[in-house]
């Protein structure tokens, strides 16, 4: 119960990491136009860190040391 | 080679070999077996939030708003780190109360309000309609481009096609009848589809390799790798402002309110809960989900902006429908089979959207709207029914026909007209209306059912003023008069701009009044009244899910191999066994092996060991060896009834054990109390002993002198003699003491009780002292002249009392200087009438002596046994004057007459032994004086009795 009770509060910490991540005003940073890897700032952006929060809430759930 | 019957085969085949994969599942299901009761398939079967509008339109999105896609799919993403909070709640309590579908849900939480599901059904039929037809245009447009190969041609305006030359309505024909086959093969009591969801889950890994497929294809295909194609867009100034996105406040507030609302959608839309929920065959599953489910949406969207680009570059001018891109790119370079493989994976999102979403809408429709109305029909009879089951599949095919036939009829109306590019916000929009009403209701114990009626009712209503009617409006179903001017020409009414409210695209819009009213009415009209019994039910069951779903409860069986050891192990192998044996019998089985595990068994048990540890802790433990279904309400009721007893019972046991250990600081203050008395008693009888050895060496040693020297002259002799004698009747004295306190103590004294004169006593007692008095020259003053002084007492122990108390005083008192005075008088203690005491009157007598005093500390402890006050030993002998007894005794004795003896001093200032007892009644003294000065209590008042 407890284990779970952690999860769930890691996860939402998640939550509101991606809330930041993916809105105004974190996204002006990357809007313009420019070249990252031959990518548009904003898209590598959103991509790369869609994806890192995707693996940290994979890590958060999968994880279980007991 | 892209015929159209290729195109039909294969779209028949691709749905035979869904249904051939439906029916596997159902049938492994069948024998327990399940197919799906996988971590993975429930993730991929969560797919399904991936219709055509994602398939076909995120193309469409990102070449008219660049990144402007991406938040649709960033919602579920937070909705799933949310899951812990949300999800995994929502799908407790929906396990917990056998939930079938988001109105079920909603109607449940509310005290089970037949009219609050029947309106969230309308709502989500009403929100959902138009997706539905969405899906209906995307399979028929797809299937009319790919079918015109190796032209690229856009298919003309529906509307103007012949109602039997349209293919949308043979689609529409043919998912009907495939989703009946799915949905409604059998009846299934937890309303749960096994087969469908394999389907679905296939179907979901289809459109996902479709569209890897053609992003591959465009990207590394056509192009050499991303960055090729993003260059590329850079110098076509059209398409390279797709590459950022317009930097305005409200472009940020349209994607936050996107993000927001695609995560209630996510949640809400009836074929989402279906999934997510209703499906779910273990909690657990949402574990995987938590991170396969966006990664599943994060790999449908990787390649949607190039293909938007590629798209914009190969089709330059808007000639080809930007919603098409995934398919007209392949057939623009005569890859044949990947265009037929895009439309399949395009059928794939439709038919998987539309079977979900049909089965749960016509579920919704058939229990919470059709049900409840035909069963109140009395003329149907359907209440005395016993098979409803046929009558419900029928109603389900019908709903299941008539919600397609909708779909299609908005869709041929609707034509290519506006209302359905943005049908899918319109629909997200629609069932985030739900929101407060499920989520608060997750939360809030105080929503009632007013309450959300009136948020639905409020959001229903500003939705379809803000957002549902302006897109009637644009499609030119309605006069566009209302937009620009408002309802009956008032400003402040514009639907898009309501109450004068501007700055916000039509979808932020709509969601600030309709979720601004429709929380503030759930809030508002819930807290009008506190909720009813049935409601804070519900409520505690919603709320509080977790913890009643933790008990458990057996609507399925337990085999005797489960029930018999552990009823063995609470009353004993042999016991439980015969008591098996008996059950057997009693069902005409022949032995224990045969009985068949079912609940009747289950319950067996559980009366069998309720007998021995109580009927909750009974539940408990065959709770832990039954095989858990889903339960009914009235079993959950019924288990929330016992462990309200479960509670009380533990209050009671908190209760005995505050009681236990109360008695126990009880029982160790006795005990110590004991170990006191017990401390006191060997101290008493050492110094009883020492009391008693100090004459008798005396005694002795004088004896034994007179013994061995007989020489000893005679005035000697008689000395020692008379020490002797004086020794011994001390030690006599002594005896008798102990005697006599032994006697007080254990209640065997003898009283003879007269009715005493105390002048008499006094005089008589001060006589007996006279000769001491006299010898140590102390002064005895008596102030007994008052008569009839009379008491109930022996006056012998009165005379005792007195002489002891005279002698202590002769004692203290200095010689030569000193002086004692006795004194007796009557006083009168007001009684209280209000509680019935009647105004007594005591007799007192002091005896005051002008010796040392007794300190204030002191004043108690000289009542102890063998206390010997302060400087009452012998300076020369160190031998004490008294034997300590004497005012113990005294107390023992006045206190067996229910008379007090205390002390007044002040050390130096002599002391006051006072002693009060009660006046004998009817005696006729004439009144009580003199005492009155010398007690000096203020709170004594003089008797006025004649």
């Amino acid at each position: 119960m407890n284990r779970s009770r952690l999860t769930a509060q890691r996860l939402a910490f998640l939550f509101l990491l991606g809330c930041f991540f993916f809105n105004y005003p974190l996204l002006s940073v990357f809007n313009h136009s420019g070249d990252f890897f031959g990518m548009p700032p904003l898209y590598a952006w959103l991509m790369g860190s869609w994806l890192a929060l995707i693996a940290q809430m994979a890590w958060v759930v999968e994880s279980r040391s007991d | 080679m892209l015929q159209s019957w290729v195109i039909v085969l294969a779209s028949f085949l691709y749905l035979g070999i869904l249904f051939a994969i439906a029916w596997y599942a159902d049938r492994r299901a069948d024998s327990g077996r399940s197919l799906i009761a996988n971590p993975v398939v429930y993730a991929l079967s969560l797919g399904v939030y991936c219709t055509t509008w994602t398939f076909y339109g995120s193309v469409g999105r990102a070449a008219a708003s660049g990144i402007g896609f991406l938040p649709i799919y960033l919602g579920p993403t937070l909705l799933f780190a949310l899951a812990g909070f949300i999800l995994h709640k929502m799908i407790r309590v929906a396990k917990t109360n056998r939930i079938t579908s988001i109105a079920d849900f909603v109607a449940s939480r509310y005290g089970k309000s037949q009219l609050l599901g029947g309106m969230v059904t309308v709502i989500a039929v009403v929100g959902v309609i138009p997706y539905i037809a969405l899906q209906l245009k995307a399979v028929s447009n797809s299937f009319a481009i790919l079918a015109s190969y190796p032209d690229i041609i856009m298919p003309a305006m529906s509307g103007a096609v012949p109602l039997f030359q349209d293919s949308a309505l043979y689609v529409a024909m043919i998912l009907a009848v495939f989703t009946i086959l799915f949905g409604t093969r059998h009846l299934d009591a937890t309303e749960r589809h096994e087969g469908m969801v394999a389907a679905i889950a296939v179907e979901s890994v289809v459109k996902l390799v479709a569209f890897l497929a053609v992003g591959i294809f465009v990207v590394w295909g056509m192009h050499d790798g991303v960055g090729d194609i993003f260059a590329r867009a850079a110098t076509v100034p059209e398409v390279a402002r797709r590459l950022t996105t317009a930097d305005s406040p409200a472009t940020y507030g349209t994607w936050g309110t996107l993000i927001f609302l695609s995560l209630f959608a996510s949640l809400l839309l009836p074929r989402q809960f279906q999934i997510a929920v209703v499906e779910n065959v273990d909690e657990s599953h949402l574990r995987r989900a938590v991170w396969m489910f966006p990664l599943y949406l994060f790999l449908i969207n990787l390649f949607v902006l190039p293909v938007a680009l590629a798209g914009m570059l190969h089709f330059p001018g808007g000639t080809v429908d930007a919603d098409t891109f995934v398919l007209t790119l392949p057939m623009a370079h005569q890859q044949e089979a990947l265009a037929l493989f895009v439309y399949i994976g395009g059928l794939s999102a439709a038919t998987g959207m539309v079977i979900v979403e049909t089965i749960a809408l016509s579920t919704m429709v058939c229990n919470d709207l059709v049900m409840p109305l035909l069963l109140r029909l009395p003329m149907l009879g359907l209440a005395t029914r016993p098979d409803l089951s046929g009558l419900l599949l029928e109603i389900r095919r019908w709903a299941i026909a008539v919600i397609l036939g909708l779909g299609y009829l908005y869709f041929r109306v609707a034509g290519e007209a506006y209302a359905l590019v943005s049908i899918g916000l319109i629909s997200f929009a629609a069932v985030a209306q739900f929101a407060p009403v499920v989520i608060g209701g997750l939360f809030w114990k105080g929503g009632t059912r007013d309450g959300a009626l009136a948020g639905l009712a409020a959001g229903f209503v500003l939705w379809a003023y803000t957002l549902l009617l302006p897109s009637f409006a644009k499609s030119g179903w309605l006069p566009d008069g209302f937009i620009a001017h408002g309802l009956f020409g008032i400003e402040l009414l514009r639907p898009q701009h309501l109450f004068g409210l501007v700055g916000l695209d039509e979808i932020t819009h709509c969601l600030v009044w309709s979720l601004l009213v429709n929380l503030g009415a759930y809030i508002g009209v819930s807290l009008q009244r506190a909720p009813n019994l049935r409601e804070a039910r519900q409520a505690t069951l919603f709320v509080g899910g977790a913890e009643a779903a933790g008990i458990s409860t057996w609507r399925g069986g337990a085999g005797v191999t489960d029930l018999l050891p552990l009823a063995g192990r609470f009353l004993g192998f042999e016991r439980a066994q015969e008591a098996f044996a008996r059950h057997a019998r009693q069902r005409g089985l022949k032995g224990i092996d045969e009985l068949p595990a079912d609940t009747r068994l289950v319950n067996f048990a559980e009366t069998l060991l309720a007998g021995a540890i109580g009927s909750a802790s009974a539940r408990v433990m065959v709770a832990s060896v039954v095989t858990e279904e889903p339960l009914g309400i009235d079993e959950v009721m019924n288990i929330l009834d016992e462990a309200s007893q479960v509670r009380a019972y533990t209050r009671e046991l908190e209760q005995k054990s505050l009681e236990l250990t109360r008695a126990t600081a009880e029982l160790r203050e006795a005990n110590a109390r004991l170990q006191q008395l017990d401390r006191m008693k060997d101290d008493f009888i050492s110094t009883v002993t020492h009391e008693l050895r100090t004459p008798l060496t005396s005694i002795r040693a004088f004896s034994e002198m007179l013994q061995e020297d007989p020489k000893i002259d005679l005035n000697q002799r008689v000395r020692f003699l008379g020490i002797i004698v004086s020794e011994a009747v001390r030690l006599s004295r002594l005896i008798n003491q102990i005697l006599d306190l032994a006697k007080l103590e254990s209640g065997r004294a003898e009283w003879t009780v007269a009715a005493v004169d105390v002048a008499e006593v006094i005089r008589e007692a001060a006589e007996s002292l006279t000769v001491l008095f006299a010898e140590k020259r102390v002064t005895l003053e008596i102030d007994a002249r008052q008569t009839g002084l009379t008491v109930l007492a022996d006056r012998d122990r009165l005379m005792q009392v007195l002489v002891n108390l005279l002698s202590n005083a002769l004692k203290f008192v200095p010689a030569d200087t000193g002086h004692v005075k006795v004194g007796a008088g009557a006083l009168c203690v007001p009684g209280n009438p209000l509680r019935g005491q009647a105004t007594a009157e005591e007799v007192r007598v002091t005896v005051t002596d002008n010796g040392p005093g007794i300190r204030a500390e002191d004043q108690e402890v000289i009542f102890d046994k063998f206390h010997q006050g302060a400087g009452t030993a012998d300076v020369l002998t160190d031998k004490p004057q008294g034997t300590g007894l004497g005012l113990p005794i005294s107390r023992q004795i006045i206190e067996y007459f229910n008379g007090r003896l205390w002390v007044e001093s002040t050390a130096g200032a002599g002391a006051r032994f006072v002693f009060a007892l009660p006046r004998q009644a009817g005696d006729n003294a004439d009144n009580a004086v003199s005492l009155q000065a010398e007690a000096g209590g203020v709170d004594l008042k003089r008797s006025g009795r004649k």
